[in-house]
């Protein structure tokens, strides 16, 4: 029986059973739940499928090859570090909605057919929306609506897309799809707001900082990755993707830049890394699809544990505004040391998970002589260093310190985060079990000496500057400090140059978006007035009105009857 | 005895009403009323699935041949409807809520009872029936008995509610009363049948042309079309929530049932849409309706009005099926009746659930019942995600088939709209999701008994069940849609 449950299913069903429970009993069945998954993804054989027809459709549930069991696996592990870090929540909607998410997002993972990736496709999104929801705050309860419209439109572009594909080539398969027909090309921008592509990327630093500390940490794994995944299943090797994904990689850069909530930074920076696997889907080579999926699997854990440690920060101080933090790690040391690892993983030192899986990507870049996409990566890596690497244990942990006295974190957030940082050091060092699990078979040497020293060039110059300064200029340390490394990164030109570029984007975006709001504000008070009770729409008219309607109405009917009435 | 089954079904209800006045006993006529919608249940399903092994039944009334005498006369279209009007009334007559928010005075609640049975026998006769002026008989006997049940509901307006759907209803009536007057001067004959036989050869006569826009313009009305639907809200409001259950349930669906026979069988699809193009004048209504009605029940703060605008929309998306014309356009139409009758009738019956522990049916109410009345806030749930068309509930079978039949008529842009239609939806029903879970609780309550919550659960436990397993709802509708093209499978 067990096997044949479709991968996900244990999550979802399961996480209807947590709210009979109580205490410890809740918390072991809810870590049992991802290592149940587990076990049962392990145990299906390779090239497993399950078909069966619905209302005359070959529909395939289940699809186990090699590119799918990948993120399988990472989703379960994901699931249960987000379980782990959320234990101490008494909440329980959050822990329901946050595994049923997780079983929803790996569901889709195993989808064979646009219908079933479809119906996995909306259940992220509405059962995820309760993670941003369970803020309780008004700005929240906002949000997480406008993240709902979009993930819901996106999906509802995915089943015309469906459809009209269906239409088209009669199958319903899920395999490569190609920008060949419109249909394909709607399944395409369906996909492309999951990936948060740029300009259909807001509802990503919308969301996600609203959203519980806890549920950010679930949030972050599942819903862009999902995207990922479905766009190297459909889309690699498409052109396109190439742009876009650089693109990606670099416009957050100067968001980030100018961004005070350390969340939203981290939101950002999760954009920029998007953007290297999109890269990576594009270039659509055996290396780049391996790279992808070694980088989504390396970034869900990095990301995961920077957005755990500043879920930390929030749980224990309130606030992850970089101008209200400061010398934290005297009061939270092991918090401050996994986010440090978080930070060297992010930004790819090498021994550290990120260096790993970048490599491969930016190898493949170089390997297939996209000079300009190779280019933008490097400069993204640099800015990556910055905005995640530096800015965030700076801010957090060190820099200022404003009297900020707190204790360490919960024990079960503490061991959450030592898990994935031992992950990450762990897959950064030992390799080996993380490529044997790639889609194709590997024949790549991330510890050569071009590898290592092109990196090592890149960070260890960086850092090595930020300590000179920081010791030139002890006085004042911290505003040297925060002028030093946006000096080293930008230059003095460079800075202003970013900081100018990124305002005058932003503003030019706010003029596109103000008047776009002024148009839809105008259109939506229209319609709240005309359908509110009280308007011509929401409120009946009386029996004389409606009667004058019924005399149009026929009235309209014999103008019709009058002008064919020659046959 | 089996062969007079499909004159029994109705007349059953009909006789069984006065007796309801001689038990008197509150108790015992709601015992009496259960057990005559279970039996007509028995016999609609006898009479379904005769119709789709033997055929069509017809019945001469009195021994009268037709087309002098009455004829009752199913296909797979109307003992199909049949099945949906008395499972839905052997759902809520025995429901705990029947009586609540009734402002019956003390030892008259038989009277109420007579004129559910009443309604009943109204709505099985118009559906049974194969003679026109027959129908307009059943059609006043079920308008006056819904009247009086509107009239019932606990607050004042519900007297004016009841009065404008009155005059609304009255104008309905005639207009289809004339509408038939000018068929019976032109052909003399009421029978539908012997007049689908005669009609070809006249359809360029201005009376039957005029004929035609009465019916449609009648039937319209009591179908609450959009802009016709003026009525309804009020009615739906004021209405005790039993009776909002039972007539949201059954009466538009039966005058779906109406409008499509006399365009399909009557009139036959080649003259209504190839000659006289009626979807030009009837889907932009359709459309409008399903935006008009979604995006006013966006900002009612009221269940039962929410629910009533939520029922435009849908009438909306059962009036786009019938202008396809086409057999998957129809199958989705008429399977949109049956599960729109389950999980609109489930969702009265919560919102009657809610009333019955809050006495308000405000969307305020519900604030923070999540954890008090679980059961009723799921069936909420349930039956919003149902509303929407999420897929696994029955709302997706409908409108996949909708979006389907759309596409094969080349209308791109209407499916279009048929989805983003969907997306209001969304809203509304996460308002009620977000309160009912997320909010603070008002009322110190909880859950209803089990004879509430159960007939609650029967329903949107079926919209669950049939969203999945669709052989009976959508090939009882495609056999329906065939049945009414004419088409022999």
């Amino acid at each position: 029986m067990i096997e044949n449950l479709p991968p996900g299913m244990i999550l979802i069903l399961g996480a209807l059973l947590v709210p009979f429970l109580r205490g410890r009993v809740a918390g072991l069945y809810m870590l049992l739940l991802p290592v149940l998954g587990l076990a049962q993804l392990l145990a299906l054989p390779d090239q497993y499928s399950l078909n069966l027809e619905f209302l005359g459709y070959e529909l395939q549930p289940v699809r186990v090859d090699r590119l799918s069991r990948i993120f399988g696996i990472i989703f379960h592990l994901a699931a249960f570090l987000s379980v782990l870090y959320s234990l101490h929540v008494k909440d329980r909607i959050q822990q329901v909605s946050g595994l049923a998410y997780a079983g929803a997002g790996i569901g889709a993972v195993f989808a064979g057919d646009l219908i079933t990736l479809f119906i996995y496709w909306e259940l992220t999104a509405i059962t995820s929306v309760f993670l941003i929801w369970a803020s309780r705050t008004e700005k929240a309860h906002r949000a997480g609506l406008r993240y709902l419209v979009v993930q819901v439109l996106s999906g509802v572009l995915l089943l015309a897309g469906a459809i009209m594909h269906y239409e088209e080539s009669g199958s319903l398969a899920f395999g490569h799809l190609g920008l060949g027909s419109t249909g394909t090309q709607l399944i395409f921008l369906g996909f492309g707001i999951k990936a948060a592509f740029p300009l259909l990327h807001n509802w990503l630093q919308d969301a996600y900082p609203q959203a519980t500390p806890t549920g950010t940490v679930f949030l972050s794994a599942f819903t862009t990755k999902l995207s990922i995944y479905a766009l190297a299943r459909g889309y690699a090797g498409t052109d396109i993707l190439i742009p876009i994904g650089a693109a990606m990689t670099a416009f957050p850069i100067f968001f980030a830049v100018l961004e005070n909530d350390l969340r939203r930074v981290l939101a950002y920076s999760l954009n920029n890394q998007l953007g290297f696997m999109v890269v990576g889907v594009g270039i659509g080579t055996e290396l780049a699809l391996n790279g992808t999926a070694a980088h989504a699997f390396a970034h869900i854990l990095y990301k995961a544990l920077l957005f755990m440690t500043m879920g930390a920060v929030l749980h224990r101080t309130g606030t992850t505004k970089a101008t209200d933090l400061g010398g934290l790690y005297k009061s939270m040391p092991w918090t401050t040391f996994f986010c440090l690892i978080g930070a060297a993983s992010i930004s790819a030192f090498p021994l550290f998970s990120g260096f790993v899986s970048k490599s491969m990507i930016l190898t493949a870049a170089a390997e297939e002589h996209h000079l300009g996409a190779f280019l933008v990566l490097l400069f993204a890596s640099a800015g990556v260093l910055h905005h995640s690497g530096i800015k965030i244990p700076f801010y957090g942990f060190f820099g200022h310190d404003r009297g900020l006295r707190t204790r360490e974190a919960p024990l079960n957030m503490l061991l959450a985060m030592g898990c994935a940082a031992a992950l990450c050091v762990g897959l950064g060092v030992w390799y080996e079990p993380l490529y044997a699990l790639l889609p194709y078979a590997v024949d790549f040497e991330p510890y050569n000496v071009t590898h290592v020293v092109t990196q090592l060039q890149l960070l260890l110059f960086a850092l090595a500057a930020f300590i000179f300064m920081y010791k030139v200029h002890l006085e004042p340390p911290e505003i040297r400090a925060i002028h030093l490394d946006t000096d080293w990164f930008y230059r003095r030109a460079g800075k202003r140059l970013a900081l100018s570029l990124g305002a005058s984007v932003q503003s030019l975006w706010a003029a596109v978006t103000g008047s776009a709001l002024g148009v839809a504000g105008g259109l939506g008070a229209w319609v709240a007035r005309v359908h509110r009770p009280g308007g011509p729409v929401g409120e009946p008219l009386p029996s004389g009105k409606s009667a004058l309607w019924a005399a149009l109405l026929l009235f309209a009917f014999l103008v019709l009857a009058l002008l064919v009435s020659d046959i | 005895m089996s062969e007079h089954l499909s004159a029994l079904i109705v007349v059953l209800p009909l006789l069984a009403a006065p007796v309801c006045l001689l038990l008197r006993q509150t108790r015992m006529v709601r015992a009496w009323t259960s057990i005559v919608a279970w039996a007509c249940l028995c016999m609609a399903l006898t009479l379904l699935e005769r119709v789709h092994t033997g055929g069509v039944i017809t019945y001469a009334m009195g021994g009268w041949d037709p087309p002098l005498g009455i004829e009752y006369r199913l296909d797979a279209l109307n003992a199909y409807l049949l099945v949906i009007v008395t499972a839905i009334a052997s759902v809520v007559f025995p429901s705990g809520v029947i009586l609540t928010d009734t402002s019956l005075p003390e030892g008259k609640a038989h009277l109420y009872f007579a004129a559910l049975l009443l309604c009943l026998a109204g709505l099985l006769g118009i559906t049974s029936t194969g003679d026109l002026f027959n129908v307009f008989v059943f059609v006043e006997i079920t308008s006056l008995s819904s009247y009086t049940l509107i009239s019932l509901g606990k607050n004042r307006q519900a007297l004016t509610a009841a009065f404008s759907y009155l005059v609304m209803g009255t104008i309905g009536g005639t207009f289809l009363l004339v509408g038939i007057g000018f068929l019976y001067q032109v052909t003399g004959t009421l029978n539908m049948n012997d007049l689908a036989l005669r009609l070809p050869e006249l359809l360029g006569s201005r009376t039957i042309l005029a004929g035609f826009a009465f019916l449609m313009v009648g039937g319209s009305i009591k179908l609450a079309v959009f802009p016709l639907h003026q009525w309804l809200p009020n009615a739906y409001t004021h209405a005790p929530a039993a009776v909002s259950a039972f007539i949201a349930a059954t009466a538009t669906k039966v005058s779906y049932y109406l409008l499509a026979r006399i365009i399909f069988t009557v009139f036959g699809a080649a003259f209504v849409f190839d000659a006289l193009h009626l979807h030009w004048l009837l889907m932009p209504l359709a459309i409008a309706a399903m935006f008009a009605g979604s995006l006013a029940a966006v900002f009612q703060t009221d269940l039962k009005r929410l629910l009533a605008y939520s029922s435009i929309a849908q009438i909306g998306y059962m009036t786009l099926g019938l202008c396809m014309a086409s057999e998957t356009g129809l199958t989705g139409g008429i399977v949109h009746l049956f599960n729109h009758a389950l999980m609109k009738g489930g969702l009265f019956l919560a919102v009657a659930c809610v009333v019955m522990r809050t006495g308000s049916s405000s969307v305020n109410a519900i604030s923070g019942l999540g954890r008090k009345m679980p059961l009723t806030m799921a069936a909420i749930v349930v039956g919003g995600l149902s509303l929407i068309g999420v897929p696994g509930t029955a709302g997706f079978i409908s409108k996949w088939y909708l979006v389907v039949g759309a596409l094969e008529r080349g209308w791109y842009a209407v499916s279009v709209l048929i989805l983003l239609s969907s997306l209001i939806a969304v809203v509304y029903v996460w308002r009620l999701v977000e309160t009912a879970f997320f909010g603070v609780p008002e009322h110190e309550v909880c859950e209803v008994p089990w004879t509430s919550w159960l007939p609650t659960w029967i329903l949107i436990g079926a919209t669950l069940v049939f969203g999945i397993w669709t052989d009976v709802t959508v090939g009882g509708a495609s056999a329906a849609a065939r049945a009414l093209l004419g088409v022999t499978p």
